[in-house]
């Protein structure tokens, strides 16, 4: 008995310590990049690991604000993102509503349209888009930057499933009251699809914000750029020669600073949104 | 519009019926979602169908007469002729093999690993180490790309930590030698720098043996250690999943049953994480072969061609090389790539099919 005692706390104790180290390896890299951020360059390049700035300093954020259009490529992401998440969460709703639930003709044919949109690879697809928005005389636009994407087939499957999941007995008792399809969408499903909706508007908002390689092939003039086409372009550009990592390193903690909020307030909903973006494939 | 356009059609019309007038909402539902698919999926695959049997230079509009059609030259150059073509090509379908070899096996693992112990019962702070090992997967690709520039710089934080055990780090970013090479030479086998003849004299599509077996460079081995941190976290969820659906009665019957620990993995719960042990080794495997963020904001490609991959490659040859037919026409073989992933993963999963729709409804 004593030996299987200690045994469990020698297992528990290897346990801990698996995921501990795990735990420093997975975010020790967020620590180095807010550090970083706030330290000089002489010191970021000579300790580099150490999490205190030795001495602490703003140069770095002064500088990507001031040296760099920073301000302008936030708000472009804040615009593009809340376009795009907005325009997913009511279309992907409203399609897979009617998938869900309107017997309309051709809907089976279309549903199966969806799935097999939703294996195409996105990375396939990039060249391609640019000849479309090209040949539209949309590229170098905002309206390239959302309106391709504001339609998500994965989306529209989440929605589907879960208006599927909802008993329709509701749905009945708003038509025979005399609501139209619309009404019973918006004012009655709608309203009881909240877990769903939240999910939606966080992956929309995450994929959306960190989006990177659409913005290369539907825009190119700098004043249209996003925080990751911008950052990417500090990178590889003229500023990316030098190290200049506290300035770097400041601008990609203001990207992930927003979604890392999200994921603390929301855990949840990213979690199920992973699980769900497992049950599509 | 599209709020006002579904009320309007419900309004019941005198003359109607009712199974016509759910057509037209069902259609006026998917209508916004229709033509954006329409326009920026299904258009797009069919116009670079036609675009890479031409060598439209992207001046004006590729439908003009004036644009020279050439076949299906823009495919058999990547093939058959020798050339720049071909050997950029062959040389990043070698580079994401590589890549792809030592991905998916490395976060597959991870993932599982990290998911068993997670959801060991013994162990509290569950939903803490949840979060730290998906945090990750949910960040920016280029603004964690950056950091990991910065981690291995040549005076980065991995080079002083590997300093700490006297250990000489190589220049992670401008080290283009295989780690397959460097392996071969280390064990005294091949002499890196004077390979035998046998295999530099010849090989197949363009690249030597001696190529086609360069393994991974050094600056690919960092790509593949950013994308290994960032996708664990996500299949460890579809992992924890999983096991959260064993029934704790199983393991307690492998338990009085007198069966240790690694037994009851054994035969119990590697059993019924097939299925989801297949569903991640598939979505690797898909998603592997279309890296492109990091290798766009780490390394370009470079050093010496060695972090080409085709998705940068046919990015490179469109926007920068201005040739719009031989990108796309990449696109299209490395779509082929991604579909025959995918179909092989419908046939190795097709027992499970039924179970899952069963799940779903």
């Amino acid at each position: 008995m004593r030996r299987r005692d200690l045994r469990s706390l020698a297992s528990t104790f290897a346990g801990y310590f698996v995921l501990v180290f795990f735990a420093l390896i997975f975010l020790y890299p967020f620590v180095i990049q807010v550090a970083n951020s706030f330290k000089t360059e002489p010191d970021a390049a000579a300790n580099a690991l150490s999490p205190i700035p030795h001495p602490f300093t703003t140069t770095g954020y002064e500088k990507v604000f001031v040296n760099t259009d920073l301000p302008l490529w936030l708000g472009n992401s804040v615009l593009v993102t809340v376009m795009v998440t907005l325009g997913r969460v009511l279309l992907c709703s409203m399609a897979g509503y009617a998938l869900a639930r309107i017997r309309f003709r051709g809907r089976k044919l279309l549903f199966s349209a969806v799935i097999g949109v939703m294996a195409v690879p996105p990375v396939v697809l990039f060249v391609p888009k640019f000849l479309v928005l090209n040949q539209f005389g949309l590229y170098d636009s905002y309206t390239a930057l959302v309106l391709p994407v504001i339609v998500d087939a994965a989306g529209i499957f989440i929605m589907k499933q879960f208006f599927e999941s909802i008993p329709v007995s509701v749905e009945e008792a708003a038509r025979i009251d005399g609501a139209g399809v619309w009404r019973t969408f918006w004012s009655v499903v709608l309203p009881m699809a909240r877990p769903a909706l939240i999910t939606l508007t966080i992956i929309s908002f995450q994929g959306s914000w960190n989006e990177f390689a659409h913005t290369l092939v539907a825009v190119q003039s700098p004043d249209l750029f996003t925080l990751p086409r911008g950052i990417a372009d500090l990178v590889s550009g003229s500023l990316g020669k030098g190290t200049q990592y506290p300035l770097k390193l400041g601008a990609a903690a203001l990207a992930t600073i927003p979604v890392a909020i999200l994921f603390v307030v929301f855990q949840r909903y990213f979690v199920r949104g992973a699980n769900e973006g497992a049950e599509k494939g | 519009m599209a709020d006002t356009a579904p009320a309007q059609a419900t309004r019941p019309g005198p003359r109607l019926s009712a199974a016509v007038r759910e057509n037209i909402a069902g259609w006026l539902f998917v209508a916004p979602a229709v033509v954006i698919l329409g326009l920026f999926l299904l258009l797009p695959i069919l116009m670079a169908m036609w675009v890479s049997l031409t060598d439209w230079n992207g001046q004006g509009s590729p439908f003009r007469s004036s644009v020279p059609f050439v076949g299906m030259e823009n495919y058999t150059r990547l093939f058959t002729e020798d050339g720049l073509a071909r050997q950029d090509f062959m040389t990043s379908i070698r580079n994401n093999f590589y890549y792809v070899a030592l991905v998916v096996p490395a976060q597959t693992a991870l993932a599982l690993g990290l998911a068993l112990i997670v959801n060991s019962r013994l162990l509290k702070g569950k939903t803490f180490f949840r979060a730290a090992f998906f945090f990750p997967s949910v960040t920016s690709s280029v603004a964690i790309s950056v950091v990991f520039l910065f981690i291995f710089a040549n005076s980065g934080a991995v080079t002083s930590l590997l300093s700490l055990f006297g250990i000489d780090g190589p220049q992670w970013f401008s080290d283009s030698r295989g780690v397959l090479h460097l392996l071969l030479g280390g064990l005294g086998l091949v002499d890196p720098d004077n390979p035998p003849a046998a295999l530099t004299d010849g090989g197949p599509f363009g690249l030597s043996w001696w190529e086609w077996l360069s393994g991974p460079s050094v600056a690919m081995c960092t790509i593949i250690m950013l994308v290994v941190w960032t996708t664990s976290g996500t299949f460890m969820l579809m992992f924890l999943a999983a096991l959260q659906d064993i029934p704790v009665a199983l393991e307690e019957a492998g338990m009085l049953d007198g069966a240790g620990r690694w037994q009851r993995f054994r035969h119990i719960t590697l059993p019924l994480l097939k299925p989801t042990l297949f569903l991640v080794l598939t979505l690797g495997l898909i998603a592997t072969w279309q890296v492109f963020d990091q290798v766009y904001v780490m390394s370009q490609g470079n050093p010496a061609k060695t972090t080409l991959t085709p998705a940068f490659l046919s990015y490179q040859t469109a926007f920068r090389s201005f040739e719009y037919g031989s990108g796309t026409a990449i696109s299209f073989v490395l779509f082929a790539i991604i579909v025959v992933l995918a179909l092989v993963q419908r046939w190795v999963m097709r027992d499970r099919d039924p179970a899952r729709r069963m799940r779903r409804s």
